[in-house]
This record gives C-alpha cells, sequence and structure tokens, in this order.
C-alpha cells in the first residue's frame, strides 16, 4: 500500500513487549519469520511453512480450548485472504481471548513479492468488521503502534488489527520447520505449565 | 428425505461414544448426515459445536485444541474432503492425531451425478494422506467403528475417519 511506513521487522516487537505472556499460531512464509524472531522461536509458538490460510482457524481452535490464556494469531494478506472464511467464524464463536494481528504488506513475499489484492481496492479491515468482528483497526504510521499496543490490550474479544508496512523484508531467522517436533514441543509446555 | 438402515438413534449413541472419550469440540459443515449428532452435542453440556465455513477450517480448528491438550472431531459430508486435501499436510507431516466424521454421498444409490466422481475418490485421498478409515455400513458397525476411531485417535496416535455410508445412512431421494 501507498500508505504504508512500518518496517514489518520493527512491528512485532514493539505490538509485544512480553512475548512470554502468549500463545502464538502464526501462517506462513514472513509472518512466522517475523514471529520467530519475536519468541526466539519459543514453546509457546506454533509456525507453519504450508497449509496457507490455517493460521486464522488454528488459533481458534486454540483459543477456545485455552480461555484463560491471550492467544495471538500472526497472519499476512495472502494468507488471510486464502482462509478468509474463518474470520467469519470467529466471529460467530466469539472468543475473547483472541486477536488477530495481519503484517499487510499487499504482495506475495514469499513466492517473488507478487502483487496482492490489499494493494487494489480490498481493505482486510472492513472485511474482519463485515465478518463480524466488532474490534477492529489498521495502522500504516510507526507512531501508531503504540495505538495498537493499547487496542490489543483494550476491551475484549475477538480483535483483528490490521498493520500496513512496507514491502521490506521479514526477520532473518531459521526457525525449526518440523510440523511434528513444533507440536510436540508447543504441546508439551503447555500441559506442563497447565 | 432418506431411507436409512441406520437404528433409531444412532448420533446419540456416536455423541456419547465420543464425548465419554474427551472429545468435547464439534466442529462441522451442516450436512443431514450429521444433523442429529451436532444436535446432540448442542444440547449437551459437555460439548460445544463450531460452525464452519469451510471443511478444511475445521481441521485447523481441531488441530488447535490438540496443541492446548483437548480432543475435536471434524464432521462433514464426503464432498468436503475434497477441500481438506492441502491441510491433511498438517494432520499428517504434525502427526495431529484428529478425528473426522464422513457421511458418504456417490456412494451406494447416489442419484446426484455430481457427488459421484468426490465420493468415489473418498479412499484413495484417505489412503494418499495417511489416514486411517472406520467404515460403518450396517447398524451393528456404528458403535465398533467409532469406538475403534476414538481409540486410533486416542492412545493410538493416529488421525482416522469414521465413515458412515450410503448403505448405512441412505441415499437422498431426488
Amino acid at each position: 500500500m501507498s500508505d504504508a511506513k512500518i518496517d514489518r521487522r520493527e512491528l512485532l516487537p514493539q505490538l509485544f513487549e512480553n512475548p512470554d505472556d502468549y500463545l502464538f499460531v502464526s501462517g506462513l512464509a514472513g509472518a512466522a519469520k517475523d514471529t520467530s524472531a519475536l519468541t526466539d522461536d519459543g514453546d509457546n509458538l506454533y509456525t507453519m511453512a504450508g497449509t496457507m490460510g490455517a493460521a486464522v482457524p488454528m488459533g481458534l481452535g486454540v483459543a477456545l480450548n485455552a480461555p484463560d490464556r491471550k492467544v495471538v494469531v500472526v497472519t499476512g494478506d495472502g494468507e488471510l485472504l486464502m482462509g478468509i472464511g474463518s474470520l467469519v467464524t470467529v466471529a460467530s464463536m466469539a472468543p475473547a481471548n483472541l486477536s488477530i494481528v495481519c503484517i499487510d504488506n499487499a504482495q506475495h513475499g514469499e513466492t517473488g513479492g507478487q502483487s496482492g489484492h490489499t494493494g487494489k481496492s480490498t481493505d482486510l479491515e472492513t472485511m474482519a468488521k463485515g465478518a463480524g468482528i466488532a474490534a477492529t483497526m489498521t495502522i500504516t504510521d510507526p507512531g501508531r503502534i503504540k495505538g495498537g499496543v493499547e487496542f490489543l490490550a483494550s476491551g475484549t474479544g475477538p480483535r483483528f488489527l490490521n498493520v500496513r508496512v512496507t514491502d521490506g523484508a521479514p526477520s532473518a531467522y531459521k526457525r525449526n520447520m518440523d510440523p511434528a517436533a513444533c507440536r510436540h514441543r508447543f504441546r508439551n509446555a503447555f500441559l506442563g505449565n497447565g | 428425505m432418506t431411507q436409512s438402515s441406520a437404528g433409531e438413534d444412532w448420533p446419540a449413541t456416536m455423541f456419547r461414544l465420543m464425548a465419554d472419550s474427551g472429545v468435547d469440540l464439534f466442529a462441522y459443515v451442516p450436512d443431514a448426515g450429521n444433523k442429529r449428532l451436532i444436535e446432540c452435542a448442542d444440547a449437551s453440556n459437555e460439548a460445544r459445536t463450531v460452525l464452519l465455513t469451510t471443511e478444511e477450517e475445521g481441521l485447523a480448528i481441531c488441530a488447535g485444541a490438540d496443541l492446548v491438550g483437548k480432543r475435536a472431531v471434524l464432521c462433514m459430508q464426503s464432498s468436503g474432503l475434497g477441500n481438506c486435501v492441502n491441510y491433511l499436510s498438517l494432520v499428517n507431516g504434525g502427526k495431529f492425531p484428529l478425528l473426522m466424521m464422513l457421511s458418504m454421498r456417490g456412494d451406494y444409490g447416489e442419484q446426484n451425478p455430481w457427488q459421484y466422481p468426490m465420493g468415489q475418490a473418498v479412499d484413495a485421498i484417505f489412503e494418499a494422506m495417511g489416514v486411517l478409515t472406520f467404515k460403518v455400513e450396517k447398524p451393528e458397525d456404528l458403535e465398533k467403528a467409532t469406538t475403534a476411531a476414538l481409540h486410533a485417535t486416542g492412545p493410538g496416535a493416529q488421525s482416522a475417519a469414521i465413515i458412515l455410508t450410503q448403505k448405512f445412512l441412505g441415499a437422498k431421494a431426488f
């Protein structure tokens, strides 16, 4: 988006000062790199490297079944659009502990930077509102990230925060991409704490 | 609309078996074959139901439940399996022991030609993606197949589907 001024690599550390306080689910590609950099690929994070579109519903499954924990889905505009109907399911189930952060760079960064729909007339916050999610916000300017922090900490979920970012690279982070090992890691950490 | 050979209230039996095994989230795309099961779950204070917009969403929700130690089931018509194929990568690769319940179309007595291609591909898809199947063809199969699938997805740590055939459910009249 031409109005975007935020460097995605600086976004998540500002939004989540204490990442250990959350359970994270991230979609594939840049969202996974940024979220694994945030948590040092922690055991409170499940990242994907496939199943495009699955991040929001997986986060919903976590949120519904861990109502005492704050759950955050980190996704991208392309990933979110592939499973956009899941915003409707989130709205209907209305888990108070779920927040969705979409890193919207209006392109498919992982596959070569091909232009995405949100660089045209598609507005993801409007779609989230239309799905029935009452708490929504869009930020485009680094000076508004503090407002995003307040948004994520206020009121009740589900919340949808769309962050329009510049077309720069995501965080450089090599995470564990074994989906079964990551499942064990997350479960053991959660159930051990539980 | 259906002529069924199934027992009077098999969905109540299936629900009870699932609930007793700790399955407490029922994700579903509505189908005649899961209508009563979902009603049983809705009527129970031991379970919750999640209406989906598309079937693969349910696989991701069930996987999310598993991440925090809970058991869930995805209920769908056989046609919905086609929507799920790529997400079975998550189930297979991640070794998520997910439970599915499929009500068949396009396998026995079907009169809608649109249902045959996907219905006939169900076994091959499950085999290709490493999901065990337990079929219900006669009323006496219901409890055994459900129990077998619950064992497989519980202590057995496999992903598995209970398949309710049209021999069991009956074919929709057109």
